[in-house]
Protein backbone atom coordinates (compact mmCIF):
# COMPACT_ATOMS: atom_id res chain seq x y z
CA UNK A 1 0.00 0.00 0.00
CA UNK A 2 0.95 3.06 -0.71
CA UNK A 3 0.85 4.50 3.00
CA UNK A 4 1.67 7.15 4.98
CA UNK A 5 4.79 5.54 6.26
CA UNK A 6 6.48 5.14 2.91
CA UNK A 7 8.61 7.85 4.00
CA UNK A 8 11.63 8.12 1.63
CA UNK A 9 12.17 10.78 -0.35
CA UNK A 10 9.40 12.51 0.93
CA UNK A 11 9.92 16.67 1.30
CA UNK A 12 8.96 19.19 3.97
CA UNK A 13 11.28 17.44 7.08
CA UNK A 14 13.32 19.25 8.70
CA UNK A 15 16.56 18.61 10.73
CA UNK A 16 17.35 15.46 12.61
CA UNK A 17 16.94 16.04 16.26
CA UNK A 18 20.59 14.48 16.68
CA UNK A 19 22.36 13.64 20.11
CA UNK A 20 25.51 12.16 20.40
CA UNK A 21 25.14 8.66 22.16
CA UNK A 22 21.26 8.95 21.98
CA UNK A 23 19.03 6.56 23.70
CA UNK A 24 16.86 3.92 22.39
CA UNK A 25 13.93 4.52 24.92
CA UNK A 26 12.94 7.38 27.18
CA UNK A 27 10.06 5.72 29.18
CA UNK A 28 10.04 2.41 31.11
CA UNK A 29 6.35 1.68 29.42
CA UNK A 30 8.50 1.54 25.99
CA UNK A 31 10.84 -1.36 26.70
CA UNK A 32 7.56 -3.22 28.14
CA UNK A 33 5.90 -1.96 24.47
CA UNK A 34 8.58 -3.74 22.81
CA UNK A 35 8.69 -6.72 25.15
CA UNK A 36 5.30 -7.44 24.61
CA UNK A 37 5.49 -7.50 20.68
CA UNK A 38 8.23 -9.87 20.91
CA UNK A 39 6.86 -12.06 23.24
CA UNK A 40 3.52 -12.25 20.45
CA UNK A 41 6.15 -13.19 17.83
CA UNK A 42 7.43 -15.72 19.98
CA UNK A 43 4.40 -17.29 20.88
CA UNK A 44 3.15 -17.58 17.22
CA UNK A 45 0.46 -14.50 17.51
CA UNK A 46 1.87 -13.12 15.05
CA UNK A 47 4.57 -12.76 12.25
CA UNK A 48 7.08 -9.21 12.01
CA UNK A 49 5.64 -9.29 8.33
CA UNK A 50 2.04 -9.03 9.43
CA UNK A 51 3.72 -6.35 12.67
CA UNK A 52 4.90 -4.18 10.20
CA UNK A 53 1.82 -4.05 7.95
CA UNK A 54 -0.33 -3.31 11.17
CA UNK A 55 1.43 -0.21 11.79
CA UNK A 56 1.58 0.92 8.09
CA UNK A 57 -2.73 0.79 8.36
CA UNK A 58 -2.49 3.25 11.28
CA UNK A 59 -4.92 5.98 10.14
CA UNK A 60 -2.46 8.45 8.60
CA UNK A 61 -2.84 11.13 10.76
CA UNK A 62 -2.47 8.80 14.25
CA UNK A 63 0.46 7.19 12.72
CA UNK A 64 2.26 10.56 12.47
CA UNK A 65 1.52 12.12 15.49
CA UNK A 66 2.12 8.85 17.22
CA UNK A 67 5.88 8.11 18.43
CA UNK A 68 7.75 5.08 17.52
CA UNK A 69 6.39 2.38 20.34
CA UNK A 70 3.13 4.19 20.21
CA UNK A 71 3.03 2.95 16.53
CA UNK A 72 4.07 -0.47 18.40
CA UNK A 73 1.98 -0.61 20.81
CA UNK A 74 -0.64 0.08 18.30
CA UNK A 75 0.48 -2.70 15.97
CA UNK A 76 0.23 -4.98 19.06
CA UNK A 77 -3.34 -4.35 20.02
CA UNK A 78 -5.04 -4.63 16.36
CA UNK A 79 -3.25 -7.85 15.79
CA UNK A 80 -4.06 -9.22 18.76
CA UNK A 81 -8.03 -8.31 18.37
CA UNK A 82 -7.84 -9.30 14.71
CA UNK A 83 -6.48 -12.76 15.84
CA UNK A 84 -8.58 -13.13 18.47
CA UNK A 85 -6.44 -13.46 21.61
CA UNK A 86 -8.24 -9.92 23.08
CA UNK A 87 -11.29 -7.84 22.06
CA UNK A 88 -11.08 -3.97 22.17
CA UNK A 89 -13.60 -3.49 24.61
CA UNK A 90 -11.68 -5.37 27.22
CA UNK A 91 -8.70 -3.10 26.07
CA UNK A 92 -10.29 -0.41 26.41
CA UNK A 93 -12.05 -1.01 29.70
CA UNK A 94 -8.95 -2.19 31.47
CA UNK A 95 -7.19 1.24 29.94
CA UNK A 96 -10.30 3.40 31.22
CA UNK A 97 -9.88 4.90 27.58
CA UNK A 98 -10.21 4.45 24.23
CA UNK A 99 -7.72 2.04 22.57
CA UNK A 100 -7.45 3.53 19.03
CA UNK A 101 -6.48 0.43 16.29
CA UNK A 102 -5.61 0.67 12.94
CA UNK A 103 -7.83 0.14 9.91
CA UNK A 104 -8.40 -2.91 8.33
CA UNK A 105 -6.35 -5.05 6.06
CA UNK A 106 -7.18 -4.90 2.30
CA UNK A 107 -6.06 -8.36 0.94
CA UNK A 108 -2.85 -9.84 0.32
CA UNK A 109 -0.81 -10.94 -2.85
CA UNK A 110 1.20 -14.28 -3.15
CA UNK A 111 4.46 -14.36 -5.16
CA UNK A 112 4.92 -13.20 -8.52
CA UNK A 113 4.59 -16.23 -10.69
CA UNK A 114 7.09 -15.28 -13.42
CA UNK A 115 9.88 -13.93 -11.20
CA UNK A 116 13.43 -14.68 -12.53
CA UNK A 117 16.60 -15.51 -10.83
CA UNK A 118 19.03 -12.62 -10.86
CA UNK A 119 22.95 -12.11 -10.35
CA UNK A 120 25.49 -9.56 -9.33
CA UNK A 121 25.81 -7.27 -12.05
CA UNK A 122 22.62 -7.84 -13.70
CA UNK A 123 20.66 -4.50 -14.96
CA UNK A 124 17.17 -4.32 -13.38
CA UNK A 125 13.82 -2.36 -13.64
CA UNK A 126 11.25 -2.49 -10.36
CA UNK A 127 7.77 -3.57 -11.88
CA UNK A 128 5.17 -0.32 -11.74
CA UNK A 129 2.97 -2.45 -9.00
CA UNK A 130 0.60 -0.58 -7.24
CA UNK A 131 -0.75 -3.04 -4.18
CA UNK A 132 -3.67 -2.93 -1.78
CA UNK A 133 -1.72 -4.54 1.11
CA UNK A 134 1.88 -4.96 2.48
CA UNK A 135 4.45 -4.47 0.77
CA UNK A 136 8.55 -3.98 1.00
CA UNK A 137 8.92 -2.07 -2.24
CA UNK A 138 9.32 1.66 -1.29
CA UNK A 139 7.69 3.81 -3.31
CA UNK A 140 10.49 5.43 -4.62
CA UNK A 141 12.09 3.21 -6.50
CA UNK A 142 8.73 1.89 -8.56
CA UNK A 143 9.68 1.98 -12.27
CA UNK A 144 13.14 2.95 -11.92
CA UNK A 145 16.26 1.07 -12.74
CA UNK A 146 19.51 0.17 -11.31
CA UNK A 147 22.09 -2.87 -11.28
CA UNK A 148 21.98 -5.60 -8.52
CA UNK A 149 25.30 -5.42 -6.22
CA UNK A 150 24.10 -7.96 -3.48
CA UNK A 151 22.05 -11.35 -3.52
CA UNK A 152 20.95 -12.34 -0.08
CA UNK A 153 18.93 -15.98 0.97
CA UNK A 154 15.12 -16.70 0.55
CA UNK A 155 12.96 -14.88 2.58
CA UNK A 156 8.93 -15.63 2.78
CA UNK A 157 7.85 -12.96 0.76
CA UNK A 158 6.24 -10.48 2.40
CA UNK A 159 3.46 -9.26 0.55
CA UNK A 160 1.97 -12.99 1.33
CA UNK A 161 3.26 -13.59 4.79
CA UNK A 162 2.27 -9.79 5.98
CA UNK A 163 -1.47 -11.49 5.84
CA UNK A 164 -0.96 -14.65 7.14
CA UNK A 165 -1.27 -16.09 3.82
CA UNK A 166 1.23 -19.19 2.14
CA UNK A 167 4.03 -17.31 1.02
CA UNK A 168 7.04 -18.87 -1.05
CA UNK A 169 10.53 -17.92 0.14
CA UNK A 170 12.57 -15.88 -2.48
CA UNK A 171 15.59 -14.01 -2.50
CA UNK A 172 16.15 -10.12 -2.06
CA UNK A 173 18.61 -8.04 -3.96
CA UNK A 174 20.28 -5.34 -2.93
CA UNK A 175 19.63 -2.51 -6.07
CA UNK A 176 21.90 0.16 -6.68
CA UNK A 177 19.97 3.58 -7.88
CA UNK A 178 21.90 6.75 -9.26
CA UNK A 179 19.72 9.08 -6.53
CA UNK A 180 19.32 11.32 -9.77
CA UNK A 181 17.31 8.30 -11.72
CA UNK A 182 14.83 8.61 -8.52
CA UNK A 183 14.68 12.30 -7.83
CA UNK A 184 16.39 14.18 -11.05
CA UNK A 185 18.74 16.49 -9.50
CA UNK A 186 16.25 17.12 -6.45
CA UNK A 187 18.24 15.05 -4.62
CA UNK A 188 21.90 14.57 -2.78
CA UNK A 189 24.28 12.95 -5.71
CA UNK A 190 24.90 9.28 -4.09
CA UNK A 191 24.24 5.70 -4.52
CA UNK A 192 21.17 4.78 -3.13
CA UNK A 193 20.63 0.62 -2.31
CA UNK A 194 17.57 -1.33 -1.23
CA UNK A 195 16.43 -4.61 -0.64
CA UNK A 196 13.94 -5.89 -3.29
CA UNK A 197 12.32 -8.64 -3.72
CA UNK A 198 12.79 -10.90 -6.45
CA UNK A 199 9.09 -10.45 -7.18
CA UNK A 200 9.48 -6.85 -7.50
CA UNK A 201 12.02 -7.04 -10.42
CA UNK A 202 12.90 -7.80 -14.03
CA UNK A 203 15.21 -7.35 -16.15
CA UNK A 204 15.98 -4.30 -17.52
CA UNK A 205 15.00 -3.51 -21.33
CA UNK B 1 -9.14 8.68 16.27
CA UNK B 2 -11.65 8.04 13.22
CA UNK B 3 -12.13 4.28 14.16
CA UNK B 4 -13.25 5.71 17.09
CA UNK B 5 -15.76 8.77 16.23
CA UNK B 6 -18.75 6.63 17.59
CA UNK B 7 -17.95 7.47 20.99
CA UNK B 8 -16.03 10.23 22.78
CA UNK B 9 -14.39 8.59 25.38
CA UNK B 10 -10.59 10.45 25.44
CA UNK B 11 -7.66 8.38 24.20
CA UNK B 12 -6.17 6.55 27.03
CA UNK B 13 -2.77 7.10 27.74
CA UNK B 14 0.38 5.18 26.40
CA UNK B 15 1.48 3.74 29.71
CA UNK B 16 -2.43 2.70 30.42
CA UNK B 17 -2.54 1.08 27.26
CA UNK B 18 0.53 -0.91 27.02
CA UNK B 19 -1.03 -2.10 31.26
CA UNK B 20 -4.05 -3.21 29.41
CA UNK B 21 -1.99 -5.52 27.02
CA UNK B 22 0.57 -6.54 29.64
CA UNK B 23 -2.70 -8.02 32.42
CA UNK B 24 -4.53 -9.20 29.87
CA UNK B 25 -1.81 -11.48 28.34
CA UNK B 26 -1.13 -11.88 32.71
CA UNK B 27 -4.56 -13.21 32.78
CA UNK B 28 -4.17 -15.36 29.48
CA UNK B 29 -0.96 -17.47 31.35
CA UNK B 30 1.48 -15.73 28.47
CA UNK B 31 3.60 -14.68 31.74
CA UNK B 32 4.56 -11.18 30.43
CA UNK B 33 6.33 -10.22 33.51
CA UNK B 34 9.22 -12.84 33.19
CA UNK B 35 9.80 -11.86 29.17
CA UNK B 36 10.10 -8.24 30.19
CA UNK B 37 12.34 -9.06 32.47
CA UNK B 38 14.40 -11.11 29.89
CA UNK B 39 13.61 -8.53 27.17
CA UNK B 40 15.00 -5.95 29.58
CA UNK B 41 17.90 -8.03 29.68
CA UNK B 42 18.78 -8.33 25.95
CA UNK B 43 18.32 -4.61 25.61
CA UNK B 44 20.84 -3.55 28.32
CA UNK B 45 23.63 -5.86 28.65
CA UNK B 46 23.39 -7.97 25.20
CA UNK B 47 22.58 -5.78 21.82
CA UNK B 48 24.86 -3.36 22.88
CA UNK B 49 27.69 -1.56 20.07
CA UNK B 50 30.15 -2.86 21.82
CA UNK B 51 29.32 -6.19 19.97
CA UNK B 52 29.68 -4.43 16.50
CA UNK B 53 33.06 -2.38 17.87
CA UNK B 54 34.72 -6.23 18.33
CA UNK B 55 33.63 -6.98 14.99
CA UNK B 56 35.17 -3.84 13.59
CA UNK B 57 38.60 -4.51 15.51
CA UNK B 58 38.76 -7.43 14.38
CA UNK B 59 38.00 -6.83 10.92
CA UNK B 60 40.96 -3.65 10.97
CA UNK B 61 43.45 -6.25 12.79
CA UNK B 62 42.58 -9.76 11.37
CA UNK B 63 42.53 -10.05 6.90
CA UNK B 64 41.37 -13.48 6.90
CA UNK B 65 39.11 -12.65 9.34
CA UNK B 66 38.04 -9.25 7.24
CA UNK B 67 37.63 -11.36 4.70
CA UNK B 68 35.22 -13.79 5.84
CA UNK B 69 32.90 -10.88 7.14
CA UNK B 70 32.76 -9.36 3.73
CA UNK B 71 31.97 -12.91 2.44
CA UNK B 72 29.36 -14.13 4.89
CA UNK B 73 28.95 -11.51 8.13
CA UNK B 74 26.26 -13.75 9.78
CA UNK B 75 28.95 -16.46 10.15
CA UNK B 76 31.82 -14.43 10.87
CA UNK B 77 30.40 -12.89 13.88
CA UNK B 78 29.86 -16.32 15.19
CA UNK B 79 33.32 -16.60 15.76
CA UNK B 80 33.05 -13.89 18.52
CA UNK B 81 30.28 -15.87 20.16
CA UNK B 82 27.96 -12.99 18.51
CA UNK B 83 24.51 -13.87 16.61
CA UNK B 84 21.78 -12.68 15.46
CA UNK B 85 18.05 -13.61 15.29
CA UNK B 86 16.88 -16.20 13.39
CA UNK B 87 15.15 -13.83 10.38
CA UNK B 88 18.28 -12.08 10.30
CA UNK B 89 19.53 -13.83 7.44
CA UNK B 90 22.20 -12.10 6.36
CA UNK B 91 24.30 -9.52 7.41
CA UNK B 92 26.43 -7.22 5.01
CA UNK B 93 28.92 -5.21 6.22
CA UNK B 94 29.60 -2.24 4.12
CA UNK B 95 33.56 -0.74 3.99
CA UNK B 96 34.44 3.08 4.03
CA UNK B 97 37.26 4.13 2.82
CA UNK B 98 39.35 7.27 1.88
CA UNK B 99 37.38 7.59 -0.97
CA UNK B 100 33.55 5.85 -0.30
CA UNK B 101 30.60 6.49 2.27
CA UNK B 102 28.21 4.48 3.34
CA UNK B 103 24.90 5.54 5.77
CA UNK B 104 22.65 3.41 6.40
CA UNK B 105 18.69 4.04 6.73
CA UNK B 106 15.07 2.05 7.36
CA UNK B 107 12.50 4.32 5.08
CA UNK B 108 9.86 1.77 5.73
CA UNK B 109 9.69 1.38 9.20
CA UNK B 110 13.53 0.94 11.63
CA UNK B 111 15.23 -2.04 11.23
CA UNK B 112 19.01 -2.65 11.83
CA UNK B 113 21.03 -5.49 12.75
CA UNK B 114 20.17 -4.96 16.54
CA UNK B 115 22.41 -7.65 17.92
CA UNK B 116 25.17 -6.34 16.27
CA UNK B 117 25.55 -2.36 16.36
CA UNK B 118 23.20 -2.19 19.19
CA UNK B 119 19.05 -1.21 19.38
CA UNK B 120 18.59 2.31 17.19
CA UNK B 121 18.89 5.49 18.14
CA UNK B 122 15.77 7.72 18.69
CA UNK B 123 16.59 9.95 15.90
CA UNK B 124 17.15 6.91 13.25
CA UNK B 125 13.22 5.91 13.98
CA UNK B 126 12.32 9.34 13.07
CA UNK B 127 10.06 10.46 10.29
CA UNK B 128 12.94 13.19 9.61
CA UNK B 129 16.17 10.79 9.27
CA UNK B 130 13.78 8.01 7.62
CA UNK B 131 12.71 10.52 4.84
CA UNK B 132 15.43 12.33 4.15
CA UNK B 133 18.19 10.15 4.41
CA UNK B 134 18.05 8.93 0.92
CA UNK B 135 17.19 11.89 -0.74
CA UNK B 136 19.22 14.58 0.62
CA UNK B 137 22.04 12.34 2.24
CA UNK B 138 25.33 14.63 2.04
CA UNK B 139 22.84 17.58 3.83
CA UNK B 140 21.68 15.55 6.20
CA UNK B 141 24.84 14.12 7.11
CA UNK B 142 26.63 17.30 7.19
CA UNK B 143 23.76 18.42 9.55
CA UNK B 144 24.55 15.74 11.96
CA UNK B 145 27.78 17.54 12.07
CA UNK B 146 29.69 14.90 9.08
CA UNK B 147 31.51 16.97 6.53
CA UNK B 148 32.23 14.88 3.21
CA UNK B 149 34.93 15.87 0.78
CA UNK B 150 33.19 17.24 -2.58
CA UNK B 151 34.31 14.00 -4.00
CA UNK B 152 33.72 11.00 -1.86
CA UNK B 153 31.24 8.57 -3.31
CA UNK B 154 28.07 8.58 -0.71
CA UNK B 155 26.37 4.84 -0.75
CA UNK B 156 23.16 4.97 1.59
CA UNK B 157 21.84 1.86 2.11
CA UNK B 158 17.82 1.28 2.68
CA UNK B 159 17.27 -1.69 4.67
CA UNK B 160 13.57 -2.96 3.52
CA UNK B 161 14.02 -6.85 3.98
CA UNK B 162 15.36 -8.99 6.35
CA UNK B 163 19.06 -8.38 5.57
CA UNK B 164 21.19 -6.38 7.63
CA UNK B 165 23.73 -3.94 7.19
CA UNK B 166 26.75 -2.21 8.97
CA UNK B 167 29.12 -0.07 8.44
CA UNK B 168 32.81 -0.89 8.76
CA UNK B 169 34.63 2.52 9.01
CA UNK B 170 38.22 2.88 8.36
CA UNK B 171 40.83 2.95 10.77
CA UNK B 172 41.99 6.08 12.45
CA UNK B 173 45.50 7.05 11.93
CA UNK B 174 47.84 6.28 14.50
CA UNK B 175 46.69 3.51 15.46
CA UNK B 176 49.56 0.95 14.45
CA UNK B 177 50.35 -1.69 16.99
CA UNK B 178 47.10 -1.47 19.24
CA UNK B 179 45.54 -4.00 20.76
CA UNK B 180 41.34 -5.30 19.27
CA UNK B 181 40.67 -3.87 22.83
CA UNK B 182 41.58 -0.88 22.73
CA UNK B 183 40.53 -0.46 18.74
CA UNK B 184 37.23 -1.56 19.66
CA UNK B 185 37.17 1.28 22.31
CA UNK B 186 36.77 3.89 19.47
CA UNK B 187 34.25 2.73 17.83
CA UNK B 188 30.48 4.04 18.15
CA UNK B 189 27.23 2.74 17.05
CA UNK B 190 27.02 6.26 15.09
CA UNK B 191 30.21 5.06 13.00
CA UNK B 192 28.53 2.27 12.47
CA UNK B 193 25.44 3.74 11.23
CA UNK B 194 26.99 5.78 9.15
CA UNK B 195 26.29 9.40 10.76
CA UNK B 196 30.10 10.03 11.92
CA UNK B 197 33.51 8.68 10.93
CA UNK B 198 36.42 8.15 13.37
Amino acid sequence: MDGMHDLGGKQGFGRIRYSLRAETFHEPWEKRVNALYSLAVKLGIFNMDEYRHAIERMEPRHYLSASYYERSLTSLATLCVEKGILTQEELERRAQGAFPLALPSAPGRSNVATRETLKVGDKVTVKSHHVHGHVRMPGYIRGKSGVVVGVSPPYPFPDAHGHGIEAEHEPTYDVRFDSRDLWSDAADAAFVHVGVFESYLERAK
Amino acid sequence: MPDHAHHHEAIASVEKRTDAIEAAFHERGMEPANFIREFKHLAEEEWVPENGARVVAKAWTDPAFRERLFANGRDAVTELGLSMPPHHRHLVVLENTPTVHNVICCTLCSCTAFSIIGLPPDWYKDLEYRARVVRQSRTVLSEMGLELPADMEVRVWDTTADTRYMVLPVRPAGTEGWSEEKLASLITKDAMIGVSRL
